[in-house]
């Protein structure tokens, strides 16, 4: 793919096309805020666990097994294999990075996350070809994801959801949502079948991690190439 | 405002390797040139990842979840609209979670 631009135009679409998300994603934003409080840490290290990390899932893993003093080897663990699967999403992004410089194409990635990737990704096969897309969809769901945390922090001694509230299904359904425009034809379902189903045996073994995750789309990429190259 | 060194040293540590993940995959594949094989591969990644990410995550909630996820799903196919089809999504949920 050659000349990839940055348009004004683009980064206001991405930043529009965000709003959904940061809906989406608030609930889930805010439970982590709230079980960052019940696990003792501060104000500031909620603002900056959710700022730097930035990874939901991972912080909620970590968390799990918080101690005091702070289990720092246990905690990078868990940020490992939970957010392992971001090292498979940038390579996909490669195309439209390279039409950044590198602090800013590098700078783009540390804000990387699933759903900004997949709605890239999606335009990306439509042919776009303005970067500026991902760093407007990005940005939005980082400020989004801070307010939300943070709220969830203030709120926790206020407010007391049952943690299986049906509000809190909006994260789940940000992903399933994000399947649909990513469905190309017929040829996506076994690849997807494997994916799904190898992920939900490996979940048997290795819970609370995103090994499982890992796992499951490459035996699923596995599976859409060995057909492909059998077929052509 | 922070409670203490080993509170930092567990955020700075997950955010270091949270940082690893996000750039390393990209820096790696950036080194060297893909066989098309590869190539193929790595374009059934977008669908594959979600897939194994919400097949187990359906698995192990309550079963008022595949309510939502059908809602969200039809929404998503008539609709394209993100926004409407997580609300569809949660509202069947809810719903349902007050039927059972």
């Amino acid at each position: 793919m050659t000349n990839i631009v940055f348009t004004g135009a683009a980064l206001r679409r991405g930043m529009w096309q965000a709003m959904p998300l940061v809906a989406g994603l608030s609930p889930f934003g805010f439970v982590t805020g709230l079980i960052t409080q019940r696990h003792g840490l501060t104000l500031g290290d909620c603002m900056l666990m959710n700022g730097l990390v930035y990874a939901g899932a991972s912080q909620l893993v970590a968390l799990a097994n918080w101690t005091h003093p702070a289990p720092v080897l246990a905690a990078a663990f868990a940020a490992l294999v939970v957010n392992m699967r971001f090292a498979l999403m940038g390579p996909v992004l490669a195309p439209w990075l390279a039409g950044l410089r590198p602090v800013a194409r590098y700078a783009s990635l540390a804000l990387l996350v699933d759903h900004a990737w997949a709605l890239s990704v999606t335009d990306m096969r439509k042919g776009g070809r303005d970067v500026a897309l991902f760093v407007g969809l990005s940005l939005p769901l980082w400020f989004g994801w801070m307010i939300a945390s943070t709220m969830g922090f203030l709120c926790a001694s206020a407010l007391n959801l049952p943690p299986h509230h049906p509000l809190f299904f909006g994260a789940l359904a940000a992903f399933i949502a994000l399947l649909v425009p990513l469905w190309r034809g017929l040829g996506d379902a076994l690849p997807w079948a494997v994916a799904g189903v190898t992920a939900v045996l490996l979940a048997q073994v290795l819970p609370h991690t995103s090994w499982y995750i890992v796992g499951g789309a490459l035996a699923g990429c596995v599976t859409g190439a060995v057909m492909e190259t059998r077929h052509v | 405002m922070f409670d203490n060194a080993s509170t930092l040293w567990a955020i700075a540590a997950m955010a270091v390797v949270t940082l690893l993940c996000r750039c390393g995959g990209y820096f790696l594949f950036s080194r060297m040139t893909p066989s098309p094989w590869l190539r193929k591969a790595l374009a059934h990644l977008p669908g594959c990842i979600f897939a194994a990410y919400v097949l187990p995550a359906l698995l192990v909630g309550p079963a008022r979840n595949w309510a939502g996820a059908a809602a969200t799903l039809v929404v998503m196919a008539c609709f394209r609209n993100l926004g409407l089809s997580i609300a569809a999504g949660v509202a069947a949920a809810w719903v349902a979670s007050l039927a059972v």
